[in-house]
């Protein structure tokens, strides 16, 4: 069986390894086999419908971090065309770990940054596992202040474990390349979507992070700290991460329910690696019916829109 | 043995740490670098400063506005907001019981503390977070007092300054601790819209969520002499990258090496150094 299933997808898994195995038979033989095939399928169906109807938080932590997860790149050939990249802070490198570029979108110019991971050992290597570094923070804001001087909404796909905790991110600023990013973002004068699509890791993911209206999938996850951080600090030991998740609350549904989220984006049953292409579908339409609902505002009142939602987070009591 | 711990009775020695009965506590303290016996009253005159090794001592958030205002201007800002439990989180403690006892130990009211008061005639609106309290982290409590902290510099067009103390996010408010790093951002930004000098010190530690907001948002960027300062903790980046780090690493010396900070401070000269920015840059005594 591939390596590329998690755990408690195993009885999916060998469901599908029999339909394979009896689509194989009955082409090379001259049996026919489609009723049992179809038979296969619809078990597969309720079987996926089942496990999926009651995960828990570890569990789709697992899913947004999953191995076949779309990454930005595969929403942005499916979603944006005539994608042209635009790389490097000008002033230290090219950070690989962020995507930008500009492009279209529902018949609207964007400027699109993504975190981006990578498929095999090769490229995960090469994207840092889409933990950016100081320039890559400062490439995005780069790419959001051409976009506020040229009346371009901008859109982010948020899927990573964190900003990059190396020697050489702390040289050359990781403090202040997210904190700066998170300024850029507060008073940009134009709209802003975010889109998290894999996992929502901390400040390095909250830095590209700031906008109008925060989107998540239905299996990706946002959080302050990863369960296993979180876990060896609250609980002395990595091993009570699923603890450390339900207590975080980091899916969706959970965050959905705090309002932390505006809007809950639904994957294909199985989870968005099951299709790409539906889950691009739903992530393009709900991008562009927010985009169309932003673009209404004057940039006055989009600002100050976006001052209150900023300042309004997080609840507290007033005594006396 | 120098003559001074000679002279020193031998009980007295352990009150520090030790308290024992007839005793007074804290009258006697260990410098934490130098571990020179220095005499409690005379450590709050020098402002927590060992006078031997001018090591810089952690430094409370009360006494940290109250040294740092003139004498009776200081007025306190957003003492009533206090913490909710939202999320009912549990670890091996519950959240609750932790929260009364920061309470109780650090002798704050939460990990922020805001005011505001005048620093050599200049009027001022002034943050100090308190380490004691949770490690100074930052939840829904910090990242309001802060906003109306900087209301209040904005209502009155005062500059605000910050003395940052942190571990970063308080893991215990879960995401919404980290939208404090947003929150209290757009308030800075509001000010800078409004040519209003926010000024943020660094002091030992300010890491995470806070140097990654707030801390490094100031129009000037001082920080206290070693204090430690960074995005990641040093214990994690030593497991990413499996090196031990460089001395000094991530120390203020290492951060205005690398261009991170304006100036490093002596805190005894803190309140002469901010009131002369200050004043250059057109916010003088008010009479
Ligand atoms: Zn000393």
């Amino acid at each position: 069986m591939s390596l590329d299933y998690l755990d408690f997808e195993k009885p999916i898994a060998e469901l599908e390894e029999k339909i394979v195995e009896l689509q194989r038979a009955s082409s090379s033989s001259n049996l026919d086999l489609e009723r049992e095939i179809n038979s296969l399928r619809s078990r597969n169906h309720e079987s996926t419908k089942a496990i999926f109807s009651k995960l828990g938080a570890w569990q789709i932590t697992q899913l947004a971090r999953h191995p076949r997860r779309p990454y930005t790149l595969d929403y942005i050939e499916r979603i944006v065309t005539d994608f042209q990249e635009l790389h490097g802070d000008r002033m230290f490198a090219d950070d690989p770990a962020i995507v930008s570029g500009l492009g279209k979108m529902g018949g609207r110019n964007v400027a699109i940054i993504g975190h981006q991971k990578g498929r095999d050992t090769k490229e995960r290597t090469r994207r840092n596992f889409g933990m950016p570094r100081p320039e890559g923070y400062r490439k995005a804001q780069r790419i959001m202040r051409l976009a506020e001087r040229f009346h371009m909404p901008v859109v982010t796909l948020i899927d990573t474990p964190g900003a990059y905790p190396g020697v050489d991110a702390e040289e050359r600023g990781q403090s202040e390349a997210i904190a700066t990013s998170l300024e850029v973002m507060a008073t940009l004068k134009t709209p802003i979507v975010s889109v998290v699509i894999g996992e929502g890791g901390s400040g390095g993911a909250l830095a590209i992070g700031v906008c109008d209206k925060l989107m998540m999938l239905e299996y990706a996850t946002y959080s302050v700290i990863s369960p296993e951080g979180c876990a060896s600090i609250l609980w002395k030991s990595a091993a009570k991460a699923p603890e450390a998740a339900e207590a975080m609350k980091v899916t969706t549904k959970d965050l959905s329910r705090l309002g932390l989220v505006d809007e809950v984006i639904k994957e294909p049953l199985g989870g968005a690696h099951r299709d790409y292409d539906a889950i691009s579908e739903a992530v393009k339409n709900a991008i562009n019916q927010s985009l169309d609902a932003l673009c209404e505002d004057s940039n006055e009142v989009l600002m100050d829109k976006r001052y209150q939602r900023l300042t309004g987070f997080g609840q507290f009591e007033l005594k006396k | 043995m120098n003559w001074f711990e000679r002279i020193l009775p031998p009980k007295v020695k352990t009150t520090g740490r030790g308290g024992k009965k007839g005793v007074p506590e804290g009258v006697w303290n260990n410098c934490s670098s130098c571990q020179a016996v220095l005499y409690a009253v005379e450590l709050t005159h020098s402002l927590q400063v060992c006078p031997k090794c001018n090591h810089h001592m952690r430094m409370g958030a009360k006494e940290r506005l109250s040294s740092f205002l003139d004498d009776d201007s200081m007025v306190p800002i957003a003492e009533s907001v206090g913490s909710l439990d939202v999320l009912k989180f549990k670890d091996q403690k519950k959240y609750k019981d932790r929260l009364a006892d920061a309470k109780k130990s650090s002798q704050s009211s939460e990990a922020l503390l805001a005011a505001s008061g005048s620093v050599k005639g200049v009027n001022v609106t002034v943050t100090a977070f308190e380490f004691k309290f949770m490690g100074g982290s930052m939840g829904a409590v910090v990242g309001e007092r802060f906003v109306q902290a900087a209301n209040h510099s904005f209502e009155n067009h005062q500059p605000m300054i910050c003395f940052s103390a942190s571990g970063g996010a308080r893991m215990q408010e879960a995401l919404f601790s980290l939208m404090q790093m947003a929150k209290t951002t757009a308030a800075i930004s509001r000010l800078r819209a409004n040519s209003i000098p926010f000024f943020s010190v660094l002091t030992d530690p300010t890491m995470g969520g806070v140097s990654a907001s707030l801390a490094m948002l100031g129009d000037v960027i001082i920080s206290e002499p070693h204090a430690l300062v960074g995005f990641a903790g040093p214990r994690v980046i030593e497991q990413t990258v499996r090196e031990t780090l460089p001395d000094g690493f991530q120390r203020a010396e290492f951060l205005l090496e690398h261009g991170a900070v304006d100036m490093i401070v002596d805190r005894r000269e803190m309140r002469d150094s901010i009131a002369a920015l200050l004043e250059k840059m057109g916010f003088g005594p008010n009479d």
